[in-house]
C-alpha cells in the first residue's frame, strides 16, 4: 500500500443498480415552453405522465401553460383508435386556440411500448395541418430529468436551417437573429458592432438557459472578441439559428450529449469540447476553450476570476473543508462537484444517472486537475446509483451535506443530515461568472439555516430505527 | 385521446401506493420506468414525512421491454425482505406494467417462496380504476389475504369484544385532513363510550387485521376509500358497518344514532340523545354560530361547492341545511359513485354536476358568479383569476392543506373548523356591508391618488365619488374598463360622463 501514492490517480467509475429516485424526463416541458415562446408541448402519454406534471409543476399549472396531456385511454392502447385521426383532432384543437409555431410531440413510456409511430404521423400531420411537428421521445424507459431536454433539442437541431437567409449584397449578417437584433439600426451601427468582434467562423451555443443568463454569456464571449451566432433553442421557433456545415457548437450544460451528437453528425458541426460555464473555474475554462479554438488571446480572465472569488469568500468560509455528497438525478453533478471542491470542499461521491465520458471528456480532466490542485482525494463516480445504498454510505461517512431529490430530503434532515433539494440547481440561475454566487447562495442555506438552530438540539428527530 | 392538463384524482398505483404505505411495515415495489416514484416527493413533501417512504421502483427500461422483467422484479423483492424486513411487500403495478403484460402474479409466486414477508400483487386496472377505487380496491385485498391467512392458520379470534367496539376504516396517508379527523373520531368513540378496535390503514400492523371481526361494527367515515373493505367483513362476519359521514353537526347526529342503533342491536343499551342535544346546543359552536347575527349575513349568499363525493355532498349539505347558504350547484369528479352523489345533495342545490373536467367547472363557476367557491386547489385558483373567495374542502390539495395545527373536519370540533372556514371564505359580511355603505376604505383623496399611480389618468372627484359607490368586489374590474376605454378614446381626466360611457359601451 506504501507504493499507492506514487502514480496520480484516476476517477473511479463505478455503476450500480439503477434503483434510484429522479423526475421523469417529461419535465422539460415546464422550462422549455417558458423559453420557447411560440411553442406548444404536447405530452402523449397516460394519468401516470400527467399526475407528474400537474403535481411537480406546482403552481405554473394554473398559468394556462402552454402545454398539455394527450391522455391515452384505453380505446387507444388497444389500437381500436386511430392514432393519426385522434392526433389530429387534438393538434387542430390546439391550433384553434393556441395557434402557435410549433407543436412538439413528447413521446412517453406508454407510446414506446405499444409502439405509437410518432416520428412516422408527424410529417403527415404536419403537411396537413400546417404547423411544424417536432418529436422527441423523453421518456422514463431510456433517460432521467434533464435528458428530457437533450431529447428536446436534438429533435430541434434538425429543424434548424441550413442556409442564412439570402440577404441584400451589402448587408454582413451571416443570420437571422443577427438581423433581427440590429432591427432599427443604422447601417453604419451595424458596421461598427461587427468590428468589436474578431472575425472566426460562426458559433452557435447550445442548451436552454434563461434569458439573463443568455445575455450574461453572450456578452462574456464578446469581451473576448467573440460572436455568438445563435442559440439553439432561441426564445422563439421561428428564430432558430442557421446551422451550416462547418459552423463551431459549444454545449452549456452537461446533459446535452445527444444533442452534440446530432449537431456533429447530421449537421456536420464542430464541437467544442471544453468544461461548461458552471462556477467562475468552469466559466473561465470554457470560455478559454472557445478562445483557443478561434486562436485567440483571452484578456481578463485572470482578474474576473479573482474578482468572483473574492466576492463569495464570506460564502466559502462556511463550506470550506467540509463534505458534500451528490446522490445523482440530474447530470449536473460532475460540475457542481467540480467547483464545490474547487471551493474547498471534499466529496466523495458523485452518483449520476448517466455519464458520457465523450461528452463530459474536458469536464472530468478539470474536476481531476481540481482534485489534485486542492489536495482532495478523487471522487468516486456512481453511474445508475443505488439509493439505499448511498443512503448507508451518507450513514457511515458522516457527510456534511448531501444533494439529493425531494424524496429524500426530509427524512434525511430528521436524522440530522444537512440536504439540499438537487432540482433547484435545475432551476435556479448557475451559470457564468456572475451567477457563481447563486449557487453557493443554495449549497449553503441549509448549512446556514442549521447553524442558526443548532443550540436548540433538535438534530434528531426520529427515534432510532431497531436492526433486526 | 383526451387533451388535459389538469386532473383531480390520479392514476391507480398512487391509490395502492397511499394504502401500502399507510400501514406500518409494509413496503410496495413498483414495477415502473425511472421517474415513476413521484409519490415518495408527495409523501415527503406534502405530508413531511420524517422517515423514507417504503416505496422503491424495480425499474422497467429498454433490457425488460426487449427480454421481460425476467429475475429482476424476483431479485428486487426478496432484496427489499433482507433489507428491511417488512411485513408485507405488494407489488404495484402502473399504466406501463398494465400494457406490458409480464405475469406479476407468476413473480409474486416465486418471490414469496425465499421471501419472510408476504408478497401479494395489487389487483388494479390502470385504464379502468382511478386513485380512489384503486386505493379502496386495494384496501380489501390486503384486509381479505390477512383474514383468510388466518382462517386457514386457525388463529382467527372468536367473538366479539366484551364492551362496544369499532373499527375505522380508510384513515389514508396524503387523505385530506385525515390525521386529524382520526384523532377527533377516536374522541368521539371516547365519548360514546365505544372502544376503538382497530383503525386502518393509517398506522396499522398487518398482524392485527384478524383482530377486525372482533369490533361491533366498522365505521366508515369517507365514501371513497374503505366501503369495500367494510363489505367484505360484513359478508364474512356479518359486520354491520356505518357509511353515514359524520361531517356538519346534523350528520354527525344522524351517524351517531346509526350506531347507537346497531349496538343496542348487538347487545348494548344505550341512549345517545342527551349526548348529540349536549354537544348540539352547547358544546360545539356550530349550531349556535348558526343562529348568531353573523351567519344571519350569510343568508340567500350564492355558493358552489365542488369536490370528493363525501367531502362536497357533506359540505353543501351544512351550507344549505345548517346555514341557509343558497348553494346553486353542487359537483363531484367522482364519475363513478355519480348515483349516490345526485341522491345526496339533489333537494340542497339547483344543480349537480358530474365531471372530471376542470374547464367545465371553471366555466360554471365564471357563469354563476358566487359569493364564494367550496372546491379544490384548482377552484382556488379559478376564484383567483375571478376574484371569488374558495374554501378548500377536497383533495387535490396543496402543501398548505397539510396543516400543522389540529384541523379536523369530522365530529364536533370538525364542525367548529368548518364553520370557521365557510365564515371566513365568505368576505366577512358585516365589514363588506359597512364598505358599500361607506364607500370602501380609500375616503381620502390623497390616497386614491397613490393608488392609481401606475395609471396615466386621473379620476376627477365626482368620478372618483361614483366610483366609490360600486360594491367593493367589482370596483378594481369596473376601475379597469373604465380606464381602458378612456385611453382607447384618448381622454386624459375621466369624469362621470366618461365613467358611463364606458360602462355603456361594455353593454353593463
Amino acid at each position: 500500500m506504501t507504493l499507492a501514492n506514487t502514480e496520480p490517480q484516476a476517477l473511479n467509475f463505478e455503476c450500480e443498480t439503477g434503483n434510484y429516485h429522479t423526475f421523469c424526463p417529461i419535465s422539460c416541458v415546464a422550462w422549455l415552453y417558458q423559453k420557447i415562446e411560440d411553442s406548444f408541448f404536447l405530452v402523449i402519454g397516460t394519468k401516470t405522465c400527467g399526475y407528474f406534471l400537474q403535481n411537480a409543476m406546482g403552481v405554473m399549472i394554473f398559468a394556462e401553460p402552454r402545454y398539455a396531456m394527450a391522455e391515452l385511454e384505453e380505446g387507444d392502447i388497444s389500437a381500436q383508435l386511430n392514432d393519426y385521426e385522434e392526433l389530429k383532432r387534438l393538434c387542430l384543437q390546439i391550433k384553434r386556440d393556441r395557434n402557435p409555431s410549433v407543436i412538439v410531440w413528447i413521446g412517453t413510456c406508454t407510446t414506446e411500448i405499444i409502439k405509437m409511430d410518432l416520428e412516422g404521423l408527424a410529417p403527415k400531420l404536419e403537411a396537413e395541418i400546417g404547423i411544424p411537428i417536432v418529436t422527441a421521445r423523453a421518456n422514463g424507459l431510456d433517460y432521467a430529468f434533464t435528458q428530457g431536454e437533450d431529447t428536446v433539442l436534438a429533435s430541434m437541431a434538425a429543424r434548424c436551417p441550413d442556409k442564412a437567409p439570402v440577404m441584400e449584397a451589402e448587408k454582413k449578417e451571416r443570420n437571422a437573429i443577427a438581423s433581427l437584433l440590429n432591427f432599427g439600426k443604422k447601417k453604419e451601427d451595424v458596421v461598427v458592432e461587427e468590428s468589436e468582434y474578431v472575425k472566426h467562423p460562426p458559433l452557435v451555443l447550445f442548451g436552454s438557459l434563461p434569458d439573463p443568463v443568455v445575455t450574461q454569456l453572450t456578452l462574456e464571449l464578446k469581451k473576448q472578441g467573440i460572436k455568438v451566432s445563435g442559440w439553439l433553442p432561441s426564445k422563439r421557433y421561428t428564430e432558430l439559428p442557421v446551422l451550416e456545415e462547418g459552423y463551431y457548437v459549444s454545449g452549456v450544460n452537461p446533459f446535452l450529449s445527444r444533442t452534440a451528437t446530432t449537431l456533429m453528425r447530421r449537421r456536420k458541426c464542430k464541437l467544442i469540447g471544453s468544461p461548461f460555464p458552471i462556477g467562475p473555474d468552469g466559466t473561465r475554462a470554457w470560455i478559454e476553450k472557445i478562445c483557443s479554438v478561434f486562436g485567440i488571446e483571452p484578456k481578463g480572465l485572470d482578474e474576473r476570476e479573482a474578482q468572483i472569488w473574492a466576492s463569495v469568500e464570506d460564502y466559502l468560509q462556511i463550506i470550506r473543508g467540509k463534505s458534500v455528497f451528490f446522490m445523482g438525478d440530474n447530470l449536473l453533478e460532475i460540475s457542481l462537484a467540480r467547483f464545490l471542491i474547487r471551493c474547498g470542499m471534499t466529496c466523495p461521491e458523485i452518483g449520476i444517472p448517466y455519464m458520457d465520458k465523450r461528452y463530459q471528456a474536458a469536464e472530468l480532466a478539470l474536476l481531476e486537475k481540481t482534485c489534485h490542485e486542492m489536495n482532495v482525494p478523487l471522487p468516486n463516480i456512481v453511474e445508475k446509483p443505488d439509493n439505499y445504498n448511498q443512503i448507508q454510505r451518507i450513514k457511515e461517512q458522516n457527510i456534511d451535506l448531501v444533494i439529493t431529490g425531494m424524496a429524500h430530503a426530509n427524512p434525511l434532515e430528521a436524522r440530522g443530515i444537512n440536504t439540499k433539494w438537487s432540482v433547484e440547481f435545475t432551476f435556479a440561475q448557475i451559470h457564468g461568472f456572475t451567477n457563481a454566487r447563486d449557487i453557493l447562495e443554495l449549497v449553503t442555506r441549509p448549512l446556514r439555516r442549521n447553524n442558526s438552530l443548532k443550540d436548540l438540539g433538535w438534530d434528531k428527530l426520529v427515534k432510532e430505527e431497531a436492526k433486526i | 385521446m383526451k387533451l388535459a392538463y389538469w386532473m383531480y384524482a390520479g392514476p391507480a398505483h398512487i391509490g395502492t401506493l397511499r394504502v401500502s404505505s399507510s400501514f406500518k411495515n409494509v413496503h410496495a415495489i413498483m414495477h415502473a420506468p425511472i421517474g415513476d416514484d413521484y409519490f415518495n416527493v408527495m409523501r415527503s413533501m406534502l405530508e413531511r414525512d420524517r422517515n423514507f417512504t417504503p416505496v422503491t421502483i424495480s425499474s422497467v427500461d429498454r433490457n425488460v421491454l426487449a427480454r421481460g422483467s425476467q429475475e429482476k422484479v424476483v431479485d428486487n423483492i426478496t432484496r427489499k425482505d433482507v433489507e428491511e424486513s417488512p411485513d408485507l411487500i405488494v407489488l404495484t403495478p402502473t399504466c406501463t406494467s398494465s400494457i406490458l403484460q409480464e405475469d406479476l402474479e407468476n413473480f409474486v409466486e416465486r418471490a414469496s417462496i425465499e421471501t419472510k414477508s408476504d408478497v401479494m400483487l395489487a389487483d388494479v386496472n390502470h385504464y379502468r380504476v382511478n386513485e380512489l377505487q384503486a386505493a379502496d380496491i386495494t384496501l380489501r385485498q390486503i384486509v381479505q389475504l390477512y383474514i383468510e391467512k388466518a382462517r386457514k392458520k386457525g388463529d382467527l379470534p372468536e367473538g366479539k369484544t366484551e364492551k362496544p367496539s369499532v373499527n375505522i376504516i380508510g384513515i389514508s396517508s396524503l387523505g385530506f385532513h385525515n390525521h386529524h379527523d382520526c384523532t377527533e373520531l377516536k374522541r368521539l368513540m371516547a365519548d360514546l363510550g365505544i372502544q376503538v378496535n382497530e383503525v386502518i390503514p393509517e398506522g396499522a400492523s398487518v398482524h392485527n387485521l384478524k383482530n377486525l371481526p372482533k369490533a361491533w361494527f366498522n365505521l366508515v367515515p369517507y365514501r371513497e376509500i374503505g366501503l369495500m373493505a367494510a363489505r367484505y367483513l360484513e359478508q364474512e362476519f356479518g359486520m354491520p358497518y356505518v357509511d353515514i359521514t359524520p361531517m356538519g353537526v346534523v350528520e354527525t347526529a344522524r351517524c351517531i344514532r346509526k350506531i347507537q342503533q346497531i349496538i343496542n342491536a348487538g347487545g348494548a343499551d344505550v341512549d345517545y340523545e342527551d349526548y348529540i342535544n349536549n354537544q348540539t346546543l352547547y358544546v360545539s359552536q356550530a349550531a349556535w354560530f348558526s343562529r348568531s347575527i353573523d351567519c344571519q349575513n350569510l343568508t340567500g349568499k350564492k355558493a358552489v361547492v365542488f369536490g370528493d363525493s363525501t367531502h362536497a355532498a357533506a359540505l353543501t349539505k351544512i351550507l344549505a341545511r345548517e346555514m341557509g347558504i343558497h348553494v346553486v350547484w353542487a359537483g363531484t369528479y367522482c364519475k363513478y359513485d355519480a348515483e349516490w352523489f345526485k341522491e345526496e345533495v339533489s333537494e340542497y342545490c339547483d344543480e349537480v354536476i358530474v365531471t372530471e373536467d376542470h374547464g367545465l367547472i371553471g366555466d360554471a363557476i365564471a357563469r354563476v358568479e358566487p359569493s364564494a367557491i367550496f372546491g379544490t386547489q384548482m377552484e382556488r385558483h379559478v376564484g383567483k383569476r375571478l376574484n371569488i373567495p374558495c374554501g378548500v374542502i377536497a383533495a387535490p390539495i396543496h402543501v398548505q392543506n397539510f396543516p400543522i395545527g389540529y384541523k379536523p373536519f369530522c365530529g364536533y370540533e370538525g364542525t367548529n373548523q368548518i364553520a370557521d372556514l365557510v365564515y371566513n371564505s365568505f368576505t366577512l359580511g358585516m365589514e363588506d356591508h359597512l364598505l358599500e355603505i361607506f364607500g370602501g376604505h380609500d375616503t381620502k383623496e390623497v390616497i386614491t391618488k397613490g393608488i392609481s399611480a401606475d395609471s396615466d389618468l386621473g379620476w376627477n372627484k365626482e368620478a372618483q365619488a361614483e366610483l366609490n359607490k360600486v360594491p367593493g368586489f367589482v370596483r378594481g374590474k369596473v376601475k379597469r374598463n373604465t380606464e381602458k376605454f378612456a385611453r382607447d378614446r384618448g381622454f386624459n381626466v375621466i369624469t362621470v360622463e366618461v365613467m358611463y360611457a364606458a360602462k355603456e359601451s361594455v353593454g353593463a
